[in-house]
């Protein structure tokens, strides 16, 4: 098995026991907490929280329903040993915006938050600074992934402790790419097309989301556009060079690609299509975090192929999108956890965040994830679970290494947030895959990213 | 004394009134200024922001999602309309009618207004879903198509199936609204043009089509309002796209001031809204007091 980068995955040690890795991970704990629960448990008290007091956690509800059921199991554990009332409330992600703003612009609302992608940036004037939180847990678990130094982390202060990292790799079907003799999975985009032509010809054509929706179409539109060395802006994130050869090369290609090998639909796709469509067995292959393998595997009485056997035997996840003449990239969802400034009892929510953070808890939540949301640090590569997980899930285990934020080249501002939230990229290629000229469709992005970015 | 101060008719009319101008200064006044001064400001999530003049407005002016987010909704609007109403008309003609079990048919025309709109907008997506559509299916099986139809992939389907939903959502309340106002028609106006032989196009429009009209432009009113402002249905079918071919003034706004946190310009795009409903709520009342005059 390669590491999705192409380093060798013998620098992950698969062999560490779970005993041996909870005595590290309790030292490493012990290291991250001094002033926090552990202090408080090595006194033998409680934390001097009035009685009553009460912190209101909100999630979004997760595509593994056991993950949330963890975090409610652990409620009050959490309760009992902080002394205060905890509660976590989930609520569709799509929603998580919503309540955000109006908790913000009302003052009044959950004490911590869980935000995703770069939003501590949109947020920022209402996050307390959790610099002594998520350093020491960094610190002591092997360090964070880059990609919360551009998402957690504002004017150099951590505005937010990492949580997790959803990776997203394309789940084919084993046996249908054998059929047409392809055993590993393209390498290049080229290949990828000439691969789906073979497959979209036999009425098994490549799924991709292309709609207005969080996850699969941005996190598919973004790499493309980079590993054809496109990008929005210069390193500086304030000139625009979103026209250039490299977009409408990439805009080029997608115009094939979309006729020759994907199902057309895909336009009004949003995040659940895809897995529907490829538990259907209507796609042979599609962009997507590990929820396809999982919940296939969890269903397997009902989600079989055509011959009647569990589907999940023939699911393969390839390594992450295919590479062009720029490189191979990723766009992951990052997630963290913000404490809001307009909260009265931030101590208690910064205390909380170090519990969730103990390796005893945060193990049990990362067993139950089951490769669908990794770690927020490198530690989590070498946890146990990773020996014990299927075969195609061990792609995610080092797969956020790799992953970049919208904005690239410049910074993830909000400014970048904002054009991910316009779908100024997603649409960029819908509206090749309607057939607009590469050339036509890269201005116009060009016109509404300067709007933003100049 | 408190006998003797309810007893003058003022005091009494403004402390009936008060009730409700408090909660119309609560949640629709203050509300709608506050929405003035975003829009001339700065204000992003968490940042008050300062006076910045119309800069909002110049901006999504110049802005092309915006442009076609303002072109949908005149399509949409105005199309949903016309059908909600010629469709809700020949319903309420039908409904008019003595049948068996016409209260229960009466009731269930309701029902599309009744389910909350998100619910029954989620069941429109399963049907208009693109791999799995039941309309395709059932086209496919009676040999009707060939291939799926792109309801919601395709940039001007997807707008004529929102504007499907939005029609079978809102046409029972023109029915039921018009059938009310049919069964105000005295019959014997249209048993004395019979006897003239006035067949029945000809007493639909020399008699029921004039007095019905106060109470159509009063129904076209609300509906062109809420239509206008419609974000719900767009919102669960596509999130205005593919491609923004759906979006909305709502769902633009939406979408720039909460998920991109841009409050002043989101409340921009809101109150761009806002001249061109006054217009045709203007109009409308001119003309409704016109007819009434007349």
């Amino acid at each position: 098995m390669k590491r999705p980068d192409g380093e060798g995955m013998g620098m992950v040690r698969m062999g560490v026991g779970r005993r041996t890795f909870l005595k590290a991970a309790g030292v490493a704990a012990g290291a991250a907490a001094t002033s926090g629960l552990a202090g408080i448990l090595e006194a033998g008290r409680a934390p001097a929280f009035a009685q009553g007091t009460k912190l209101h956690v909100l999630r979004w509800t997760d595509f593994i329903p056991e993950a949330d059921a963890e975090l409610k199991r652990q409620a009050p554990l959490a309760s009992k040993a902080l002394g205060a009332e905890v509660t976590i409330e989930f609520i569709n992600v799509n929603d998580l915006q919503a309540r955000t703003t109006s908790a913000i612009e009302s003052k009044f609302g959950a004490d911590i938050i869980q935000l995703l992608w770069n939003w501590p940036h949109l947020y920022a004037s209402a996050l307390v600074d959790v610099s002594d939180v998520a350093e020491p847990i960094g610190k002591a678990q092997g360090g964070y992934y880059d990609v919360f130094n551009t998402t957690s982390k504002v004017g150099g202060k951590w505005l937010a402790v990492p949580h997790g990292v959803i990776g997203n790799t394309v789940a084919y079907r084993r046996s249908w790419h054998a059929e047409i003799g392809v055993t590993e999975f393209p390498k290049t985009w080229d290949a990828w097309r000439e691969v789906g032509k073979k497959l979209k010809a036999k009425g098994r054509p490549i799924g991709q989301a292309l709609g207005h929706s969080f996850g699969d179409p941005p996190t598919f539109c973004y790499p493309l556009l980079w590993s054809f060395g496109g990008a929005e802006t210069d390193p500086s994130g304030k000139k625009v060079v979103i026209n250039s050869k490299g977009t409408i090369e990439s805009l080029k290609f997608f115009q094939a690609f979309w006729k020759d090998a994907c199902d057309e639909g895909g336009l009004a796709w949003d995040d659940t299509n895809n897995n529907r469509a490829f538990h259907a067995g209507e796609i042979s292959a599609t962009l997507n975090g590990a929820s396809i393998y999982i919940v296939a595997k969890r269903q397997q009485d009902k989600i079989k192929d055509d011959k009647g056997q569990p589907l999940y035997l023939d699911i393969e996840h390839g390594a992450p999108l295919p590479g062009g003449p720029a490189g191979r990239f990723a766009l992951y969802v990052p997630f963290q956890h913000g404490v809001m400034n307009y909260g009265k009892n931030q101590t208690l929510a910064k205390e909380f965040l170090k519990w969730l953070h103990q390796k005893e808890n945060y193990e049990k939540w990362f067993e139950a994830e089951g490769a669908y949301s990794v770690g927020s640090t490198k530690m989590w590569e070498e946890h146990p679970m990773w020996s014990k997980v299927d075969k195609p899930l061990r792609v995610y285990q080092a797969a956020a290494r790799q992953a970049r934020m919208y904005g690239h080249a410049g910074p993830a501002t909000a400014n970048a947030t904002q054009v991910y939230t316009k779908y100024v990229i997603v649409d960029m290629y819908a509206k090749a895959a309607q057939g607009q000229k590469p050339e036509d469709v890269a201005k116009w992005a060009e016109g509404e990213l300067k709007k933003i970015y100049e | 004394m408190l006998r003797r101060l309810l007893e003058h008719e003022q005091i009494l009319a403004g402390l009936l009134l008060l009730p409700t101008v408090l909660i119309l200064s609560l949640f629709i006044a203050y509300p709608f200024a506050k929405g003035i001064w975003l829009s001339l400001s700065s204000a992003t999530v968490g940042n008050p922001g300062v006076f910045i003049g119309a800069k909002n407005f110049v901006k999504v002016w110049n802005d092309s999602i915006f442009q076609k987010a303002a072109q949908n909704t005149v399509i949409y609007t105005a199309i949903a309309t016309v059908f909600k109403l010629g469709l809700g008309m020949i319903l309420a003609l039908l409904l008019n009618h003595h049948f068996r079990g016409k209260r229960l048919v009466r009731a269930s025309v309701l029902l599309p207004f009744i389910i909350p709109t998100v619910l029954s907008t989620f069941a429109w997506k399963w049907m208009f879903d693109p791999t799995f559509s039941v309309i395709n299916w059932t086209l496919y099986y009676f040999g009707i198509i060939t291939q799926r139809i792109p309801w919601l992939s395709d940039s001007n389907l997807a707008l004529g199936s929102v504007i499907i939903v939005n029609v079978w959502r809102g046409m029972p309340f023109f029915a039921i609204t018009l059938l009310a106002g049919l069964q105000t028609v005295n019959p014997e106006l249209h048993e004395a043009a019979s006897m003239d032989g006035a067949n029945g196009w000809q007493r639909f429009w020399r008699i029921t089509w004039p007095l019905l009209l106060p109470v159509t432009m009063v129904v076209v009113l609300f509906s062109v309002i809420q239509t206008f402002a419609d974000f719900q249905l767009v919102y669960v079918l596509t999130g205005g796209g593919p491609a923004n071919s759906t979006h909305l003034f709502a769902t633009y706004a939406y979408q720039i001031g909460v998920a991109a946190g841009l409050l002043g310009e989101g409340a921009a795009i809101s109150l761009a809204m806002f001249p061109i409903l006054f217009v045709i709520v203007i109009l409308q009342l001119w003309y409704i007091r016109r007819v009434e005059g007349a």
